[in-house]
C-alpha cells in the first residue's frame, strides 16, 4: 500500500513543480521591459536580491505578479502554472549578484546639493517638491535608468507625465506640469511650485509639450566622476525617512 | 403644517400598480422603474429644466451609502427608494432623511468573481420594493416599513452565481438575471410571482441537450457556457414581450472548447412575459472571445427605417456596433459601428459580423478595439422621443487579449486568458447622439477618459451624464454643447434619473459612495 501511494505521489509532485523555463520566456517578453532581461532593473526595481519588497513568500510573489501594485500592472492573463513559473524564475534572479557602482554615495550627496537638485526634488525630507520625490528612487530604478534620466531627462518620462502650455482668454500663459485633469478642468503646477486651475472653456489654447520636461539635461555639464558619485548617492536612496 | 401633511400622505399611499408603471409618462414627477419606463428610454418628460436655466442647479441634499453607489433610484409619491449590495433604504424625497433601512448579511464565503460588490437599483410594484442580493436572493420588502414580505433563492452563489441588477417588475411578476459569466455558470432569466415569491418561469440562456441551439455547443461545453443576464431588460406591455440581453460565453477568452455560435450568448432574446418562452433571438457576436456581453438595456421605439414605419428595438452593443431590429420578429433592419473597432469588416445583410482574421485572443496577445469592457457596457443609453435621438456613453479603449488554457472548477475564475492595456494607444470617451433608425452619429461630446456612467435625456432639451473624474454634467440635447457641470468628488458609475420635489424638477446621480439630488434652488 505504501509503495502504491509513493508511485502515485511522485508524478503529482513532479507536475506540481513550477517550470522556470516557461517563466523565463514570459519574463523576457513581458517583464524585462521594466525589470531588465536578467532582472537588473531599469524603470522598475532590480530583482537581483534575495528579499523582494512586495513578496515575503512565494504565495505573495505569485499574487503580486498576477494583480500588480504600485506602478506595476498585473499579469492577470497568466495561467496559475505560468504564474508559478514566472515566480520561480524571479526567485532564481534573486541569486544573481547586485550591480556594484563605481561612485561614492557620500560625495554624491554633496554633488546633489551643489548641482541644485534640491531646488526641485525632495530627498530624505529636504528640498522643494516640484519634481518627483527621491527618497526611495534607488529601490525603484536601476543605475542605468538614473544615468539616462540625468543626462536625457526627456527620454524617460513616465507615461502619464505631461508638461503643458495653457493660454487663458485673459491673463498670462502658464507653462507647467499637469497634476490633474477632467473633461472640464485642468490643474497645473508651475516651476515655482504654484498651482493653477483652469476651466478648459476659458482657455484659448491648451498644448501638450510632448517630450519636454522642466528638468534640465546635465549632458556635458557634469564631470564623469561627479556623475558616478551622484548616481551612487541616488541608487543608495532606498527607503522612507 | 402643509408640508407635513404632504409628506405623510406620500408615505401612506406607496401603491404603485402595474398600470401606473405602464403609464409612467403621465406622472413624470415620479421614476417608477429602472429605465423610467418599460421601453428602456431613460427619458424624463419633464421640461422645467432647459438649456437656459440648467445653470441654476444646486445640491439639494446628499445621502451617504455604505459601499460604492451604482444605484438608479425609484421615486414614488414623495419617497425615494435606493439599494446597495444586500441593502435598501427609503428616503424622504425633500430632505434625504431615512424613513427605513433594510439589510441582509453577505455570507462570509461569498466571492464576487469578475465584477464589483454593487447593486444597481430596486424595483417597485403595488406596495412592495424588490431587491436582488449578491448571494442570489430576490427579496420583497413592504414599501411602507422596509420589512420583509418574502425572499426567494434564485441560485446557489457558491459556484459563482450572483445578482447586482435592478429587478424588473412587470404585470404581476418580478424578473431578475444573474452575474457569473467568468465562472462557467449556465445563465438564465427568472420570473417570480410578485405576491407569493414563487418562481413562475425560468429561461436558460444556454439550451440543454435536445433543445434548439444546443447544437451550437460541442460536447459538454454548454454546461459551463456562461450566458449571464446581469443587466435589467425592457418590456412591451402591448405584446407582453420581455427583451433581455445575454452575456458572454465561457470560458471568456478561449473559444477552442466551444467552436460554434454558442447560442444564446451575446444575444438579445424576446420572451413571453407569462411563460418565459422564447419568441425570437438575435445574436450580435457569435462565438465571442473578447468578453463582449450583450447585456445592455434594450431600447424600444417606433421608427421609419428605409421608408417603412417599424416597431423596433435598438441596442448599442459592447462590440461597438449599433443595431436596429424589428421587435416582433427580431429581423435585422440596420446596423453600423458607433465607436472605433478593429475586429469586424462590417455586418452582413442579416446583421452577422464579418469577422476579420487574427482578431481572436492569442498566446502572445492580440491588440483589438474595443477593450473587454466594450464600446459601451452596462450603464444605460437614453432615447429621446422629443429630439428623436439615441444617446450613448462611449468608451474608446483597446485591449491586448491573451488566450490561455481554461480549467473549470466550480466557484473559480473560468476565463481562459485575460487582457492588458496597450501602453502606446490613446484612450478617451464621449457622449454620442445617434440617429435612432440608422446609428449615424449626429453629435459628440468628447470626454477626458472612458466613462462608466449612463445617460438621461429630458423633454426640456438636456442630456445628463457623468465622468470617471467625478464630473456630473448637462449637455444640450440637440447639439451636445456642455451647459453645466458639478464636481461630485468621486468616480461616477451610475445612471441619472429625474423627478420632482415640491413641484420642482430634480436630477439625481450616485457618485463614489454618495447619492446627490440637484434642484434649481435649495
Amino acid at each position: 500500500m505504501r509503495l502504491l501511494l509513493l508511485t502515485v505521489a511522485i508524478p503529482v509532485l513532479l507536475t506540481a513543480q513550477p517550470d522556470a523555463s516557461v517563466g523565463k520566456r514570459i519574463f523576457e517578453s513581458q517583464c524585462a521591459l521594466c525589470h531588465g532581461q536578467t532582472g537588473g532593473g531599469g524603470r522598475g526595481p532590480s530583482l537581483n536580491r534575495a528579499k523582494l519588497a512586495h513578496a515575503a513568500d512565494d504565495d505573495a510573489l505569485r499574487t503580486f505578479i498576477s494583480q500588480g501594485g504600485g506602478d506595476m500592472p498585473g499579469a492577470r492573463q497568466l495561467h496559475p502554472d505560468e504564474l508559478a513559473g514566472v515566480a520561480a524564475y524571479v526567485r532564481s534572479l534573486g541569486a544573481m549578484p547586485a550591480e556594484t557602482l563605481p561612485g561614492d554615495p557620500v560625495r554624491g550627496a554633496a554633488v546633489f546639493t551643489a548641482r541644485g537638485c534640491p531646488a526641485c526634488h525632495i530627498a530624505e525630507g529636504r528640498g522643494e517638491g516640484f519634481g518627483p520625490e527621491l527618497t526611495a528612487v534607488g529601490a525603484r530604478r536601476n543605475s542605468a535608468f538614473l544615468r539616462q534620466t540625468i543626462l536625457k531627462p526627456a527620454s524617460s518620462l513616465p507615461p502619464d507625465f505631461q508638461y503643458v502650455n495653457a493660454v487663458p482668454a485673459t491673463g498670462p500663459a502658464v507653462r507647467g506640469v499637469r497634476v490633474n485633469e477632467d473633461s472640464f478642468t485642468i490643474q497645473l503646477r508651475d516651476p515655482a511650485g504654484r498651482y493653477h486651475s483652469f476651466r478648459k472653456a476659458e482657455l484659448k489654447e491648451l498644448t501638450v509639450l510632448h517630450g519636454q520636461t522642466p528638468m534640465p539635461s546635465y549632458e556635458g555639464r557634469i564631470p564623469a566622476a561627479e556623475l558616478d558619485d551622484l548616481i551612487a548617492y541616488l541608487a543608495a536612496l532606498k527607503g522612507k525617512l | 403644517m402643509k408640508w407635513v401633511a404632504l409628506l405623510l400622505c406620500g408615505i401612506a399611499s406607496a401603491q404603485v400598480p402595474f398600470d401606473r408603471i405602464v403609464n409612467a409618462a403621465r406622472e413624470p414627477g415620479n421614476w417608477l422603474t429602472y429605465s423610467g419606463n418599460f421601453q428602456g428610454h431613460r427619458f424624463s418628460p419633464l421640461d422645467q429644466l432647459t438649456p437656459a436655466n440648467v445653470g441654476s442647479l444646486h445640491v439639494k441634499w446628499a445621502y451617504q451609502m455604505d459601499a460604492r453607489a451604482e444605484v438608479s433610484p425609484i421615486v414614488a409619491d414623495g419617497v425615494m427608494y435606493v439599494s446597495g449590495p444586500n441593502s435598501a433604504a427609503a428616503l424622504d424625497l425633500r430632505t434625504g432623511r431615512e424613513l427605513w433601512t433594510w439589510s441582509r448579511p453577505v455570507p462570509k464565503d461569498y466571492q464576487n468573481i469578475g465584477f464589483g460588490r454593487v447593486n444597481r437599483g430596486p424595483a417597485i410594484l403595488d406596495g412592495q420594493i424588490f431587491v436582488a442580493t449578491l448571494d442570489c436572493y430576490l427579496v420583497a420588502l413592504d414599501a411602507k416599513s422596509g420589512h420583509e414580505r418574502w425572499s426567494a433563492q434564485v441560485a446557489d452563489y457558491k459556484p459563482g452565481y450572483s445578482m447586482t441588477l435592478a429587478p424588473l417588475a412587470i404585470r404581476d411578476k418580478v424578473l431578475v438575471g444573474v452575474s457569473g459569466g467568468e465562472t462557467g455558470i449556465r445563465g438564465f432569466v427568472d420570473a417570480y410571482d410578485a405576491k407569493s415569491g414563487k418562481r413562475a418561469w425560468r429561461f436558460y440562456t444556454v439550451p440543454g441537450p435536445g433543445e434548439p441551439g444546443n447544437e451550437s455547443w460541442p460536447g459538454d461545453s454548454w454546461k459551463t457556457g456562461g450566458g449571464s443576464t446581469w443587466v435589467t431588460g425592457a418590456y412591451d406591455p402591448e405584446t407582453n414581450l420581455v427583451y433581455w440581453g445575454i452575456g458572454n460565453p465561457g470560458p471568456d477568452w478561449n473559444p477552442d472548447s466551444r467552436r460554434g455560435d454558442n447560442l444564446y450568448t451575446c444575444s438579445l432574446v424576446a420572451l413571453d412575459g407569462d411563460s418565459g418562452k422564447l419568441k425570437w433571438h438575435f445574436q450580435f457576436t457569435p462565438n465571442d472571445s473578447h468578453d463582449w456581453d450583450s447585456t445592455h438595456v434594450p431600447v424600444l421605439f417606433n421608427a421609419t427605417v428605409r421608408g417603412t414605419p417599424r416597431k423596433v428595438v435598438a441596442v448599442a452593443n459592447r462590440n461597438a456596433f449599433y443595431y436596429v431590429l424589428d421587435r416582433s420578429t427580431g429581423e435585422f433592419l440596420a446596423g453600423r459601428p458607433y465607436a472605433k473597432q478593429t475586429w469586424a469588416k462590417g455586418l452582413d445583410d442579416k446583421g452577422r459580423p464579418i469577422v476579420l482574421p487574427n482578431t481572436e485572443p492569442s498566446e502572445q496577445g492580440t491588440l483589438v478595439w474595443p477593450n473587454l469592457n466594450g464600446a459601451t457596457v452596462w450603464f444605460s443609453p437614453s432615447y429621446s422621443p422629443r429630439h428623436n435621438l439615441f444617446y450613448v456613453a462611449v468608451r474608446e479603449r483597446a485591449s491586448i487579449y491573451f488566450k490561455r488554457k481554461a480549467d473549470y472548477k466550480p466557484g473559480t475564475f473560468f476565463a481562459g486568458g485575460g487582457e492588458a492595456d496597450p501602453i502606446d494607444q490613446t484612450f478617451s470617451g464621449a457622449i454620442r447622439a445617434l440617429d435612432p433608425a440608422t446609428g449615424q452619429q449626429r453629435w459628440e461630446f468628447k470626454m477626458f477618459s472612458a466613462p462608466w456612467a449612463g445617460v438621461l435625456s429630458t423633454a426640456g432639451g438636456l442630456v445628463f451624464s457623468g465622468s470617471d473624474e467625478g464630473n456630473f454634467f448637462a449637455l444640450d440635447a440637440s447639439s451636445g454643447k456642455p451647459l453645466w457641470d458639478f464636481q461630485t468628488g468621486g468616480p461616477i458609475a451610475a445612471n441619472p434619473i429625474s423627478f420632482t420635489v415640491d413641484g420642482q424638477q430634480a436630477v439625481a446621480i450616485a457618485s463614489g459612495k454618495v447619492l446627490y439630488v440637484f434642484t434649481p434652488t435649495r
